[in-house]
């Protein structure tokens, strides 16, 4: 994991410093509210329904024991007891006081932490896979890279006042794990045909109110010319962004309103202009790498037969094992999931004991790290198959073992109208209920690989257009109101969610979300996944047994 | 009046023209309209010559005629829109431009060391207090992540 030298370190302790005097002369009357409201999202905090929110970067996902530590201290001291996860990997604390931000963020900064850019019109924290560096399906470690986008992004002076947020997200797999299609520039490593590795660059993918699926600007760029393009993209958009209506302010509406010919067109120019003075040099490149060697594996570690003698004599464990671990680059090593998801907790949500528990067991288990998913989950990412039933048991005795992953109850869900200020509609009140309703693991198993994403309000935070069934809170004179949609997926096969019919009532949202998932069990062909049918036989079976005699409102 | 100009507080004489007002002796600025319209009339003028463009201006229109204007004002309708962050960074990073960039109306303080690192040398205060102030954040960081103009 990348380690701060004393740059990275200035840097964030200035940042903090610089912060808090800001909001001192803030409380002064010397920064106007609305100045104030722009410096205040560069350093990730909101002012919320009940309270400010502090959103929190967690570069790439990635996180040490000491931070998470830190990250309880934190909800202990200066909140209540409890942090968020979302669904970019950051961590957000709901109920901390305005004046004493600059203080969290001088503990952030005292273990290599920040909050810079995770929220205001400016380049947002880069996310990746969570598998990254120990998956089998990777052409190349996409951290390295991140982490140099990480540093280019962070205090950019020349685009910290774009026409709306920018968001970058780095895949190093085949499998896209990291929704690169759905974000302003995605960045993949690939190889081309002489078999050297590089980027294919997409640009304008986005959620929120219209969601568009990123196009490939470049399909082959060189690496040493990362940095070269992304300033190019970057110095268009800032000239040419749409900064009239902020709902057409995103790099997707640029994109579409002037066609990718064109677009690419003056980002070719322009990146012919720069490209030789910002050259990435292979020693920068290497110097990185050498921060994500790998951890000391244990050669021999597939020796071990413990791993699956508890698997047969274990069938709660061997269900875990299947649904909550992935496989590893490493013979003997599994990547194990820590599910947030359990049925009486809002999704994405840790409370301070479970996060200091988890710094222990990941120094016992995995090498002192963690990660965090844009699915709202954790990962330790390097666990010896012999410490799988030990590390379980203690997972399950800290409600973080629910065996769902990637099933219909590992939902992803925003803090809707319990939180934030921008809510229409409810939305962990309704991911409870629809896991009450689904208490039977069996069921839930049977169903297998389901996606439900769920916002509350067309912001889309919880990624809702591209969840295998997707939710979103609408309001209705002053009532919750909730869309469906069926079909939409963020993986290698992108697509946005098919609206089912109207919006249905809040008391409605279970039930419908059942009855879909009847359908699909007695209509499904031998293994057919969900999407997979929902692909062969469109919305219609879905959408007659939903309206069925129903009462809805009327669009 | 005084602005920030490299990082001193000093007096300031230009005189700022608006577009439906005659010219005036001495040292002018004028929109970048205006100096489109009346560049041959600019062009003789006896006094230095200043030029103000907005964030919706585009510098490569005066990409051609640097060589006569001394100083270019950015000015801030709005301190959100960040467009004059890339002017003054084509300014000196793509057209090689050497006089006064001075930012003016409505950015803030704190954005003064961004500013500095694209390339703006020239500060005009939306307030005289500000002045100091000015100076101060000029220094917010001491280390910078990437390259830019400085
Ligand atoms: S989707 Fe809407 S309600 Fe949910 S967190 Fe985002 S802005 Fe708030």
């Amino acid at each position: 994991m990348y380690q701060y030298n004393d740059t990275d370190q200035t840097l964030v302790n200035e940042r903090a410093a610089q912060f808090k005097r800001q909001t001192e002369q803030f409380l002064k009357g010397e920064i106007s509210e609305d100045q104030f409201r722009a410096l205040r999202l560069r350093n990730g905090l909101y002012i919320q329904t009940h309270a400010p929110m502090l959103r929190i970067a967690v570069p790439y996902g990635l996180l040490n024991s000491k931070q998470i530590r830190k990250l309880a201290y934190i909800a202990r001291q200066y909140d209540k007891n409890y942090c968020h996860f979302t669904t970019r990997q950051n961590v957000q604390f709901n109920w901390p006081k305005l004046e004493e931000v600059p203080d969290i963020l001088a503990e952030l900064a005292s273990v290599q932490m920040h909050a810079i850019q995770t929220s205001g019109n400016c380049m947002r924290n880069t996310t990746s896979d969570h598998l990254a560096g120990v998956c089998i399906d990777e052409i190349e470690d996409p951290r390295p890279y991140c982490e140099i986008i990480r540093q280019w992004t962070t205090l950019h002076p020349e685009f910290d006042y774009l026409p709306r947020k920018f968001k970058i997200a780095v895949s190093g797999a085949l499998h896209d794990r990291a929704a690169t299609q759905f974000h302003d520039i995605g960045v993949h490593l690939v190889k081309n045909d002489a078999g050297e590795t590089g980027f294919r660059i997409l640009v304008g993918g986005g959620l929120g109110r219209t969601p568009i699926i990123g196009q490939v600007i470049k399909p082959y760029l060189e690496k040493k010319h990362l940095l070269s393009y992304l300033e190019a993209i970057l110095r268009i958009y800032n000239l040419f962004g749409r900064r009239d209506n902020k709902y057409k302010a995103r790099i997707k509406i640029l994109v579409k309103e002037s066609g990718l010919e064109k677009f690419s067109e003056l980002v070719e120019r322009e990146w012919h202009l720069i490209r030789d003075n910002l050259e990435l040099s292979a020693d920068r490149i290497d110097a990185m790498k050498a921060q994500f060697t790998p951890p000391a594996y244990e050669p021999d570690a597939d020796r071990d037969t413990g791993f699956t003698t508890h698997q047969l004599e274990n069938p709660a464990f061997a269900t875990w094992v299947k649904y909550n671990t992935a496989a590893h680059k490493i013979a003997g090593y599994r990547a194990a999931f820590l599910s947030l998801k359990a049925p009486d907790s809002p999704p994405g949500d840790m409370t301070d004991t479970q996060l200091d528990a988890v710094a222990d067991l990941a120094d016992q288990y995995s090498f002192g790290e963690i990660r965090s998913t844009h699915r709202q989950n954790l990962i330790f990412a390097d666990v010896k198959q012999a410490d799988l039933f030990a590390l379980w048991q203690q997972l399950d005795a800290l409600k973080l073992a629910t065996p769902n992953i990637g099933t219909v109850t590992d939902m992803i869900c925003c803090p809707g109208l319990d939180f934030c200020s921008l809510a229409n509609a409810g939305s962990i009140g309704v991911a409870k209920e629809i896991n009450e309703a689904l208490d039977d693991m069996d069921y839930i198993h049977d169903i297998g690989d389901l996606k439900i994403n769920m916002s509350g309000c067309m912001n889309g935070c919880a990624h809702q257009s591209v969840g295998h069934i997707g939710i979103l809170g609408v309001d209705k004179k002053g009532t919750e109101w909730y869309q469906l949609t069926l079909g939409g997926s963020s993986e290698n096969q992108a697509a946005i969610g098919e609206r089912l019919g109207p919006a249905v009532a809040k008391d409605q949202v279970t039930n419908a979300i059942t009855t879909i998932l009847d359908v699909y069990v007695k209509q499904r062909l031998a293994d057919e996944s969900f999407l997979d049918m929902v692909n062969r036989v469109g919305i219609m079976p879905f959408k007659q047994q939903v309206y069925k005699g129903q009462v809805y409102a009327d669009n | 009046m005084q602005i920030i100009k490299d990082k001193q507080i000093t007096d300031d004489a230009w005189l700022t023209i608006t577009d439906d007002a005659e010219l005036k002796a001495g040292d002018i600025s004028v929109s970048l309209a205006r100096w489109k319209k009346d560049k041959q009339l600019l062009l003789g003028h006896n006094g230095k010559i200043g030029v103000r463009i907005g964030p919706a201006d585009s510098v490569e229109d005066i990409a051609a005629d640097l060589d006569h204007i001394q100083l270019i004002e950015l000015d801030f309708p709005d301190f959100a829109d960040g467009r004059s962050f890339s002017h003054a960074w084509l300014l000196r990073g793509r057209y090689h431009y050497r006089g006064e960039i001075r930012a003016t109306g409505h950015y803030m303080p704190d954005q003064v060391f961004y500013l500095s690192r694209v390339g703006v040398n020239a500060f005009k205060p939306e307030k005289d207090e500000h002045l100091p102030v000015i100076i101060n954040h000029l220094n917010d960081f001491t280390v910078t992540y990437q390259p830019s103009i400085n």
